[in-house]
């Protein structure tokens, strides 16, 4: 096991974003507080509580899993993309070191981002609107699992991508919708009922009420089936990426 | 003498159909410069590439310093460093960093003293903090050379080292690989500068279409192939070779001033001293002569035009 050279591609991925910290947390925290005055303060103290909870509190679940989703793609996509783009993915391919381990790197990297960016807005909610956490360890577990899953998501997107726009086009046309409808500003209980059961075919709706759920203690769908999928989706990507690697696909020529 | 890499029937065919490698078969010795030649296209960065393990082999087996480049592939890695052709960084890093991560990635532990040398050596040491973006061409170079050095590697992979670098700071390169053999790395260069393999190298290799036509060492390249040309420098010009000369291997200059005679070297009988008895009986007199050998170059231009 080559521990220095995951390290070092660790490190080089978290150093890569320190020197645009300012700008890699400051939007994501700007947006949020956005979507807080708009949906929490101007619209939120208008609406109902959903189950118990004040809407203001409802959506911070919700928006939390927003960034982290799009920030775990976008930041692990552009982690391969970009050394396979410049051409310095040479030095890596002709180290002695595995897949897994170069694998383990990135999207360790990619997936600490995403962690720390989700407390960020955590604490930058905490701001705006009371809540409290009830399953504290839970949350933390759902938050490092959907960071890790998107993060090798986003990886996986990254060595597919042939170019710039292919790098966006996933994160803008499918995973933005997807989390928008997945329940992040509401609760997929109050959908018509042939939209519940269409809902259901969105993963991010697992995912969202899942994470809910550690905070309020409701979910959309049970708790296990949430952390069911999950799992399921971190599979599904670790598969597809042992493929990648195992024929060299758009890696070796 | 063991090899240390050993190449076994390589091919290696692109996915556009394209065989760039036709079954090559080579054998680097241990502690080595060895030079790869050949025309644009020839297959040297493939060769390369595929011992490195940046493409796949089509077909064929490579091994370094005994180990199997795919089974084995750690063992094979750790011992070896690659300076590409492209100019590829990472242009926001520092030098120091970019190789901080470098030697960890071939999963060797830190060493400041080591890096520190190896910058030194290679005149970065005032830039260790620079960003690769602020550093010229040359400099970008050598910052590859000393990220393929940061991890002690016992065979080093120089492609085209030298393209871009001003005379003065070739010769340096020059004299840096020529320390690391001494210290025991085995080199394997390619170039399109010939001087630069006749300066260097042990051994020469020459590829062409994908074939490797020709491995040989420097010196009895030389002179199995070398000519050498004797020339003379006359104190009158002369409008034409005189006839009575006509059966001899001589080339007058455009300017008459020149009676060029070329020889081989090698032969028993060199026709010099016959010639100059000649000349003289001729009243041709001549103020300098000197001889001069038949470079790699030519011998060069003429293996790969024979094909
Ligand atoms: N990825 C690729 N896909 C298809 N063909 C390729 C690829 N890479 C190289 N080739 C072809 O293989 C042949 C050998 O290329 P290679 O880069 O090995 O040559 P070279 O000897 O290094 O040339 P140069 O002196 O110009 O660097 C060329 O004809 C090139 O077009
Ligand atoms: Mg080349």
């Amino acid at each position: 096991m080559n521990t220095y050279g995951i390290s070092a591609i660790y490190r080089f991925e978290l150093a890569r974003w320190f020197r645009t910290l300012v700008q890699s947390l400051l939007s994501p925290v700007i947006s949020t507080s956005l979507y807080f005055v708009v949906f929490g303060a101007a619209i939120g103290s208008r609406m109902a509580e959903i189950e118990g909870v004040s809407y203001g509190a409802f959506i911070v679940p919700g928006l939390i899993m927003l960034s982290v989703l799009t920030e775990s793609i976008s930041n692990a996509s552009f982690g391969i993309y970009m050394p396979r783009y410049s051409g310095t993915i040479y030095e890596v391919l002709s180290a002695p070191i595995s897949a897994m381990e170069i694998v383990i790197g990135y999207v360790g990297a990619a997936a600490t981002k995403s962690i720390m960016l989700g407390l960020v807005i955590l604490a930058t909610a905490r701001l705006f609107v009371p809540f409290s956490i009830e399953h504290p360890l839970w949350m933390v577990s759902f938050l490092v699992l959907t960071s890790l899953t998107f993060s090798l998501f986003g990886f996986i997107i990254g060595l597919w991508a042939s170019g710039w726009e292919k790098l966006q086009i996933v994160p803008i046309m499918i995973v933005t919708p997807l989390a928008f409808l997945g329940g992040s500003f509401y609760s997929i209980g109050m959908l018509p009922e042939f939209w519940q059961k269409v809902a259901l075919f969105n993963p991010v709706v697992y995912l969202i009420s899942g994470f809910r759920w550690s905070f309020y203690g409701v979910s959309d769908v049970a708790v296990g089936v949430s952390l069911g999928m999950t799992f399921f989706f971190l599979t599904l990507c670790l598969i597809v990426i042992w493929w990648i690697f195992k024929t060299g696909y758009r890696l070796k020529a | 003498m063991q090899s240390i890499i050993s190449v076994q029937n390589l091919v290696k065919t692109y996915a556009s159909g394209f065989q760039a490698l036709k079954g090559v078969d080579l054998e680097i010795r241990r502690g080595e410069i060895f030079a790869l030649l050949g025309p644009n296209g020839a297959g040297k960065t493939t060769l390369i590439s595929i011992i490195c393990g940046i493409v796949n082999a089509t077909s064929g087996s490579v091994t370094a310093d005994g180990h199997d480049i795919r089974k084995d592939f750690r063992a094979a890695r750790s011992k070896i460093g690659l300076v590409p052709q492209e100019l590829t960084s990472d242009a926001f890093e520092s030098v120091w960093r970019t190789m901080k991560f470098s030697r960890g990635l071939f999963g060797k532990p830190p060493n400041p003293a080591h890096l520190e040398k190896v910058l030194k050596d290679l005149s970065l040491w005032d830039k260790k903090d620079s960003p690769i973006l602020s550093l010229s061409g040359g400099m970008k170079r050598r910052v590859m050379i000393a990220k393929a050095l940061s991890h002690e590697p016992q065979i080093l992979f120089l492609d085209e080292p030298t393209a871009g670098v001003d005379v003065e700071l070739r010769r340096d390169m020059w004299d840096m690989v020529r320390s690391l053999r001494d210290s025991g790395v085995t080199i394997i260069l390619t170039t399109h500068y010939i001087e630069e393999a006749e300066e260097m190298a042990d051994r020469i290799g020459v590829i062409s279409k994908g074939e490797i036509i020709l491995v040989e060492e420097k010196n009895t390249l030389m002179r199995k192939l070398g000519r050498k040309q004797l020339t003379l420098h006359l104190q009158a010009p002369l409008q034409q070779i005189p006839t009575q000369l006509a059966n001899r291997q001589l080339e007058l200059s455009a300017d008459g001033a020149q009676l060029i005679y070329t020889f081989d070297a090698q032969a028993d009988a060199t026709g010099i001293a016959s010639l100059l008895r000649q000349l003289n009986e001729l009243g041709i007199d001549f103020k300098d002569l000197h001889t001069s050998e038949s470079s790699l170059e030519e011998i060069f231009v003429s293996l790969v035009h024979q094909r």
